[in-house]
């Protein structure tokens, strides 16, 4: 072939539109042929022009059957499942465009990756348009109701008009949302219809085909109209969601023009209405709502009266603003443990997982302590495990709580309160964790580094031994040092058993 | 008084619950009814099935089981000594609404909220009563959103997360302080007992399934599109760092999905102490956006809030740009060579801008045309920024750069 000789034109009859089998078939069978696209041109069924009118003439025509048996060709999976949707497109150059690509993408493999080139721009556009076309048709479509069959099967219809050819690559969805009942979409050009078994896809039908009305949609339509708020009126935010050309065939979009008419009215009466008097069931409704409140508050009103056991004590702390970490935080953590408990275990502040279920030491470092405690000769359950400070301290971070240390203030606020357990409890002996701990039992006498593993009589009569917190063990990044570590914090914890042991409680 | 019909229920039932902004029914589980061959999928993104005109979507049948309430929080329309007309629901009737309703595509699935009657407990199992029948008598797959009743049983909560794809618990009000005023009879730290509840049992949901037999069944899901609560903006005096304040808090704490801002709206028969104007949708907007830097651009409250002024964010211009203005000792940042944590802090750069921009440099040397590509607002961007062919010189320090974004005074529009 020269430049001198017209090419030969190769006219391809497509019989359905939006076909994308009938459509690939025939572009199989170009490709296999090595046909270039500007020697082909495509006519749909309702088009016999050609888009090269004018070289028709000149050109010998090959008439190419569009089903034949095609050759295998390898196509890029992504530029078949565009093509798929590309096809449903209204506009009458797609089966050409589409087929440039193909050819196109034959010697240039890495052709969808060039975000820049017009025919993969373009391809990319339609893509965007028919999945919003289909998004729509999942949104927009209306089932009424036809009744039910002999089988106790509901039978639903809709008339719809996508924008595209997209009923067949739409039906599916509905297929697996309603697969329960019977129901037929027709559109101007195509109808899909589920009975339970198969979904198959028909002529297009008109309007008249489907009911005009269903009885719920009255429910619906007052639905819609009592859902507005006429005080945040925003047309342009609905019309560019919900454009005026799906209106027609939505029974609440009847219902727009006169909810705006009388928004403004709605909104300017409620401001003009004068304040009514409470009505007369409030009365009786606020006795029983305060009563539930007062029984939740432990009947103690503010919660600061002191506490006479420990569970009221439970209930009041629950209630405490002595500082403002109450604002923050979940709840307040309480001790737990018996209440006659010879050893008690003083922590610094609940973690993330305590705050959030209410109880102490259940956190990875509450985890820790109860292990090593079970290996050093103490059991959990006969000690009263408490805190220091009640309430969590952290700083938000995205979705983390971080850990902040209570200041010596919180602490001292705080000791009301473990002073109160101390006194309900009466410990012959006490472990204190920490710094914090140390504070909270000591008030700001001594300093942990001087004090630890040191047997510590308190005014009250019971024995204090202090130590770390075993939250500093699993901070060590040094594996050498937090073995050390962990040997000395398991000793402190055997000195004090051995002491309980010797006090014939332990 | 003659009883009341269904329709009559439904108007004045869907008009109480109106002003809970939530309609998502996104990011639950992945099913559909085709095993079943019954009713109802979800298949990721939730759909927008109609929008009314305050241009707000509709995607749940968002109804109230009653609105009759024995709590007076004064902000609600539906409090004890409201005189607004009192309906309720059957669970059986909500139940066969939403059947209706979703064989007609006309929603996702229901949302259902309630006044609290008799107590937190009966509410709640009334509650969980609509979302036991559509699973179970009706094999409904579609979207379920209930609304938890805080303080109720901490059983009833693991029931309801069982039926749920979310749960939802409202802090109303954004600080202490203001629920005591406001809302009496709700307590912030039940509030947020209940909903560190639903953490744990998400928590507990997810371990369960991670470390299930491969011969056993795998133990059920709970509440898979997660928890989100709801705020009021602008009933009480609240500033916008209190309210970005509680929000990190909720994030952190909970992990939830979403906190929602919901400008008061004026209602029937309000309360004497509200303000009777115009909901402040711009303020609401706003903290939406900060919600957004909070999320998913790696800013913490303190820092959005160094762009706003006496602790409320500027309503002229957006909260990263107010907090870039603060800031520009940061600026300008170099598009080719700057890591993602620092674009993400460029106004003008959203998400997927910034990403596009880490793809694209890989190769070459960005310039301002390159960008025009990945960005709606190249102008917006150029004093922040150094590109191939572009350095803005002083235009960074400029005084008149709020001048350049915000709109301009009222005063000159009425001149012209």
């Amino acid at each position: 072939m020269t430049d001198l000789e017209p090419a030969a034109m190769t006219v391809v009859r497509l019989d359905k539109k939006g076909d994308f089998a009938e459509w690939r078939a025939a572009a199989r069978h170009l490709l296999a042929q090595h046909i270039p696209p500007h020697q082909v041109d495509w006519r749909g069924p309702d088009n016999d022009m050609s888009l090269f009118g004018d070289q028709l003439g000149a050109a010998p025509i090959r008439q190419e059957k569009a089903e034949g048996r095609a050759p295998t060709i390898s196509l890029p999976r992504e530029l078949v499942d565009m093509a798929d949707h590309i096809i449903c497109h209204r506009s009458a150059d797609v089966p050409a465009r589409l087929y440039r690509l193909f050819w196109r993408v034959q010697a240039d493999r890495y052709l969808l990756g060039r975000k820049t080139d017009d025919d993969v721009h373009w391809a990319r556009k339609m893509v965007k348009n028919i999945s919003r076309d289909i998004h729509k048709m999942h949104a927009f479509v209306r089932f009424r109701h036809l009744g039910v069959g002999d089988d106790g099967r509901e039978n639903y219809a809709a008339w719809f008009e996508p924008e595209h050819l997209t009923l067949r690559l739409g039906a599916p969805f509905f297929q697996r949302r309603f697969s329960g009942m019977n129901w037929a979409i027709i559109t101007p050009d195509a109808r899909a219809i589920w009975d339970g078994q198969r979904l198959v896809m028909g002529e297009g039908g008109q309007r008249d085909d489907v009911p005009d009305h269903d009885v719920v949609e009255q429910q619906w339509r007052a639905y819609y109209g009592a859902i507005f708020n006429p005080a945040r009126v925003k047309i342009s935010a609905m019309r560019s969601e919900m454009p005026k050309k799906y209106w027609h065939n939505l029974p609440e979009a009847q219902d727009i023009a006169s909810l705006l008419a009388g928004a403004e009215q709605r909104v300017a009466m409620m401001q003009a209405a004068e304040h009514q008097t409470p009505n007369k069931r409030t009365e009786k409704w606020q006795k029983n709502a305060q009563a539930a409140l007062a029984d939740v508050l432990g009947g103690a009103g503010d919660g600061l009266d002191a506490p006479e056991n420990l569970e009221q004590l439970g209930r009041s702390l629950d209630q405490c603003r002595r500082c403002s970490l109450h604002c923050a935080a979940t709840q307040a953590v309480r001790g737990e443990g018996p209440v006659d408990a010879a050893l008690m275990m003083v922590g610094e502040q609940p973690g993330d997982q305590e705050d959030l279920a209410g109880r102490p030491f259940v956190g990875p470092a509450g985890q820790l302590l109860t292990e090593m405690m079970a290996q050093n000769g103490l059991t959990r359950s006969d000690i009263y495990m408490t805190n220091a400070v009640k309430h969590f301290k952290f700083q938000p971070r995205g979705k983390m709580r971080l850990h902040q240390r209570p200041t010596a203030g919180e602490i001292d606020k705080c000791r009301w309160w473990l002073d109160l357990e101390r006194q309900m409890v009466r410990p012959k002996f006490i472990i204190t964790l920490g710094a914090t701990a140390l504070r909270g039992v000591l008030g700001p006498k001594g300093k942990l580094a001087d004090l630890r593993g040191q047997v510590i009589p308190l005014s009250d009569g019971a024995v204090l031994f202090p130590t770390i917190h075993p939250s500093y063990l699993l901070r060590l990044p040094d594996k050498e040092k937090a073995a050390e570590e962990r040997a000395m914090f398991a000793a402190d914890l055997r000195r004090a058993a051995q002491h309980l042991a010797a006090a014939g409680v332990g | 008084m003659a009883q009341q019909t269904i329709l009559q229920k439904l108007k004045l039932l869907a008009d109480a619950a109106k002003y809970d902004a939530s309609c998502s029914s996104s990011g639950t589980s992945k099913r559909n009814s085709l095993a079943s061959g019954g009713i109802g999928s979800t298949e990721g993104m939730g759909i927008c099935h109609s929008y009314t005109p305050d241009g707000r979507c509709v995607s749940l049948l968002k109804i109230l089981l009653t609105n009759f309430c024995i709590y007076d929080c004064r902000f609600c329309i539906n409090r004890a000594s409201s005189n607004v007309e009192r309906a309720r629901f059957s669970p059986a009737e909500v139940v066969q609404i939403t059947l209706d309703f979703y064989k007609r595509n006309y929603i996702e699935g229901l949302f259902l909220s309630s006044g609290i009657i008799r107590s937190e407990d009966y509410t709640m199992e009334q509650m969980i009563a609509v979302a036991r029948s559509l699973r179970e008598d009706h094999g409904f797959r579609g979207y379920i959103h209930l609304k938890t009743i805080a303080g109720a049983d901490p059983q009833l909560l693991a029931l309801a997360g069982l039926y749920a794809d979310r749960l939802s618990t409202n802090v109303e009000l954004p600080t202490e302080r203001g629920l005591q005023n406001f809302a009496p009879e709700k307590r912030p730290e039940v509030i947020r007992k209940t909903m560190a509840e639903v953490r744990l049992r998400q928590e507990d949901a997810k371990e369960a399934r991670k470390g299930r037999l491969l011969t056993k069944a795998k133990p059920p899901r709970f509440a898979p599109a997660g928890q989100s609560t709801q705020m009021i903006v602008g009933a009480d005096d609240a500033r916008d760092g209190d309210i970005l304040k509680t929000s990190s808090h909720l994030y952190s704490g909970y992990r939830l999905k979403r906190v929602y801002y919901s400008a008061f709206s004026p209602i029937a028969d309000s309360s004497q102490d509200l303000p009777l104007v115009r909901p402040p949708l711009m303020r609401e907007h706003r903290l939406y956006q900060a919600d957004w830097l909070m999320r998913f651009y790696g800013f913490d409250q303190t820092e959005i809030m160094e762009g706003a002024s006496d602790e409320m964010l500027d309503l002229a211009i957006d909260p990263k740009l107010a907090w870039a203005l603060q800031r520009r000792d940061l600026f300008p940042v170099d598009v080719n060579r700057a890591p993602k944590e620092l674009l993400l802090r460029v106004p003008g750069l959203g998400t997927r801008a910034v990403e596009r921009i880490l793809a694209a440099r890989r190769g070459t040397r960005l310039r301002l045309a390159d960008l025009a590509r990945v960005t709606t607002s190249v102008k917006k961007l150029l004093p922040f920024i150094v590109a191939g062919d572009w350095r803005p010189g002083g235009l960074t320090d400029s005084e008149h750069l709020r001048a350049r974004f915000a709109p301009p005074p009222e005063q000159l529009s009425l001149a012209l």
